[in-house]
């Protein structure tokens, strides 16, 4: 199945570098991926991967090892930021 | 102390300089800034009093760590009666004019009365002098400081003042000062027109003393300051990517208000965000320069960007081709998303008018995004205006803005905010505000605690006054879901009243996404003489807010002011997470009541004011 991941701010240098100028990679996975799955293979330090959101809904970080991902998600990280 | 002790008593009609005591007690109740110039002000004006008459008075002031080493000690605010809400208005701004004043020996302006002509205030330490402004009166804001600081021969006088929308009567009009720093919201501006008084220039040579243990002091300072460093917020997150990094966060979450809230989500925000403002454009260069820094910050969030020579906005204009302030997330949402415009160099452009003749982005974005969609309506017709106006164009945008700017056409109806415009065509539901002042940016429908920040804000819809956001969206101090009205009453007060203090104490509220008041104390007591703990801080904050509310409801504010447009509690989000939603405030708002000690009218009762000291 297609989900796509977004990486923003200083997160968006763990794409790959043609995904880098949207922020986002269209990825294929299998079935019962979770977001842990898709997290790990990016190599992002553990304190950045802050805010996660599958289609806009807050994971918290004790659940990114049993949601499981669907056809069609949309799965946005970024590190601690702020503004106002 | 850090405390001056002195502040100066300018009445513009007699055209009499003061030199008066600070009132000690105040300042051990009240602290500075926010909370001690409200309680000056609502001791010496009636809250009924016309915002625009010579009976207003407006107070600029710092705060006790104004001035100092304590990381962002350079805000100062602007305390009056706000002419777009007729309420409590009290804008902060940074940049360096705030210790400036502070350096040369001053806590506090009171600026009362109105000029016969126009006039400028001239404060060198000691040396006051309200001087003839007539060479001034028109100018812009940059023009302005230019040519005072070429007056005075310093380029490091530090100036405050309006440009040609403070004086045409716009009535969120800001005071700007170190070009693209303002007490942006609430139209103080406006106030400072009414009272033909174009600038106050400042230049102080005599530092901050009078700190109670210096040595504790610079050792709990130098401590905080690691904290802010060695936090991601502020260490990293906001000087790299600034306010607008939540561009696209907000968007992600469905509470980016799109098309005058008529939508929750915006298809071009990337466009418009903080990512594509690093990105390199067509002429090879990122449309940021660098970040920037007010006086003794040490998290620099400012934003410094160059727009596109080439682009429509400013090819033929070349004054607009160098790096000035710009974008925050403010600006970009009310500048773009409300309006539909996803063109970045164009919302540049606008908001660099309003820096150069003193206007609220926010308030004038919206304001043009209730314009367009009385447009869409066709009860805004073409020839009102002098061309289509429909939502996404950005040539309508940056045309809307020349003509604010410069006080001409339609640009004059724009300038009195969407409320008045709204009223004027019949729909007054489609001015997106509160209280008369227009909403920042973010959606209550799928930020539910911010709705009820927005309708309690005591100088109309606010996100400054109690930003729940930081919990709801971005987990700080802890992630609460945003889709729920349970606990947000409580959430709401917390916020309100701790911000409270962080407004009077002299430093920015930005590093409350590091510092809590338990990092904030310590500073204040080794700076200040007296009893500085957490709970005299605690009952501090509820007391100010309570002490602004007071003066709202004795201007004729009621429990029916506190509320939010139709829109946002009767017309479902139509996409994201929080499709289907409206916002509860009716849920939220009689337990907020509860929790604050006020009566069922939104009046604090006996037994609250007595607990307050109020």
């Amino acid at each position: 199945m297609n989900i796509t991941i977004k990486l923003y701010a200083t997160l968006g240098d763990y794409l790959p570098l043609e995904a880098r100028r949207n922020n986002r990679l269209v990825m294929q996975v299998g079935d019962d991926t979770t977001v842990t799955d898709v997290i790990a293979p990016l190599n992002m330090p553990e304190k950045l991967v802050h805010l996660v959101l599958v289609n806009g809904h807050f994971v918290p970080p004790a659940a990114r090892n049993t949601r499981k991902l669907t056809e069609g998600d949309v799965l946005a990280i970024w590190p601690p930021i702020a503004g106002g | 102390m850090a405390w001056t002790r002195k502040y100066l008593r300018i009445n513009l009609t007699a055209g009499t300089v003061k030199v008066e005591n600070l009132n000690m007690q105040w300042a051990n109740d009240y602290l500075g800034q926010r909370g001690l110039a409200t309680k000056y002000f609502v001791e010496e004006v009636d809250p009924k009093i016309d915002p625009l008459s010579p009976d207003n008075k407006m107070i600029f002031t710092t705060g006790p760590l104004t001035g100092t080493m304590a990381s962002t000690g350079g805000r100062y605010s602007v305390v009056t009666k706000g002419p777009l809400t007729g309420a409590i208005a009290c804008s902060n701004s940074g940049g360096y004019f705030g210790a400036e004043l502070k350096f040369a020996g001053w806590d506090m302006i009171i600026v009362e009365g109105k000029s016969p002509k126009p006039v400028y205030l001239s404060i060198a330490d000691d040396k006051v002098e309200i001087k003839d402004a007539a060479h001034l009166w028109g100018k812009t804001v940059w023009q302005t400081e230019e040519i005072i600081k070429k007056t005075h021969q310093d380029p490091l006088v530090r100036v405050s003042s309006i440009g040609r929308a403070g004086e045409n009567g716009v009535l969120y009009a800001c005071i700007v000062n170190d070009l693209h720093r303002a007490a942006g919201r609430s139209g103080v501006g406006t106030v400072m027109g009414s009272k033909n008084l174009k600038a106050i220039a400042v230049r102080g040579t005599k530092g901050v003393g009078n700190i109670r243990d210096p040595k504790a002091f610079m050792k709990v300072t130098y401590e905080k300051k690691k904290v802010l460093a060695d936090n991601a917020v502020t260490g990293q997150g906001l000087p790299t990517y600034g306010t607008q990094v939540l561009m696209n966060v907000i968007n992600e979450i469905g509470a980016l208000p799109t098309r005058n809230h008529r939508d929750v989500q915006f298809e071009s925000a990337s466009k418009i965000s903080a990512e594509a403002m690093h990105e390199k454009r067509p002429d090879g260069k990122s449309h940021l320069v660098t970040n920037q820094a007010c006086f003794g910050c040490t998290i620099a969030c400012g934003r410094i960007s160059k727009l596109d020579e080439k682009h429509f906005t400013v090819k033929n204009n070349p004054q607009y081709w160098g790096a000035s302030g710009g974008l925050e997330y403010e600006a970009a949402w009310a500048l773009g998303a409300a309006n539909g415009v996803g063109d970045l160099e164009a919302l540049q452009y606008v908001n660099m008018l309003c820096n150069e003749d003193g206007f609220d982005p926010i308030s004038f974005g919206a304001t043009v995004g209730a314009a367009m969609e009385l447009y869409e309506l066709g009860l805004i017709k073409q020839e009102d205006i002098g061309f289509d106006a429909p939502f996404g164009s950005a040539e309508a945008l940056v045309k809307m803005g020349e003509m604010t700017a410069r006080g001409e056409g339609f640009g004059k109806l724009l300038g009195l905010g969407s409320k008045r415009l709204c009223d004027k065509y019949g729909r007054g539901d489609l001015s997106m505000s509160v209280k008369g002042q227009e909403f920042p940016a973010y959606d209550s429908r799928g930020i539910q605690g911010i709705g009820l920040a927005y309708a309690t804000s005591n100088r109309g819809a606010c996100h400054l006054r109690g930003y729940t956001v930081a919990s709801e969206v971005l987990g700080i101090p802890v992630k609460t879901d945003p889709l729920t009205t349970d606990g947000k009453p409580e959430l709401v007060k917390a916020f309100q009243d701790a911000t409270s203090v962080f407004d009077s104490s002299g430093v920015c509220v930005f590093t409350t996404f590091a510092w809590t008041l338990a990092d904030l104390q310590p500073q204040l007591a080794a700076a200040l003489e007296g009893d500085w703990s957490m709970d005299k801080l605690n009952l501090m904050g509820e007391r100010i807010w309570n002490m602004e509310r007071q003066f709202n409801n004795a201007a004729g504010f009621t429990g029916k002011d506190d509320n939010l447009p139709p829109r946002l509690t009767t017309e479902p989000a139509k996409t994201g997470p929080a499709k289907g939603l409206v916002n509860g405030l009716a849920t939220m708002l009689p337990e907020y009541y509860r929790i604050r000690g006020w009566d069922t009218e939104g009046r604090p009762t006996a037994e609250t004011t007595k607990r307050l000291g109020l």
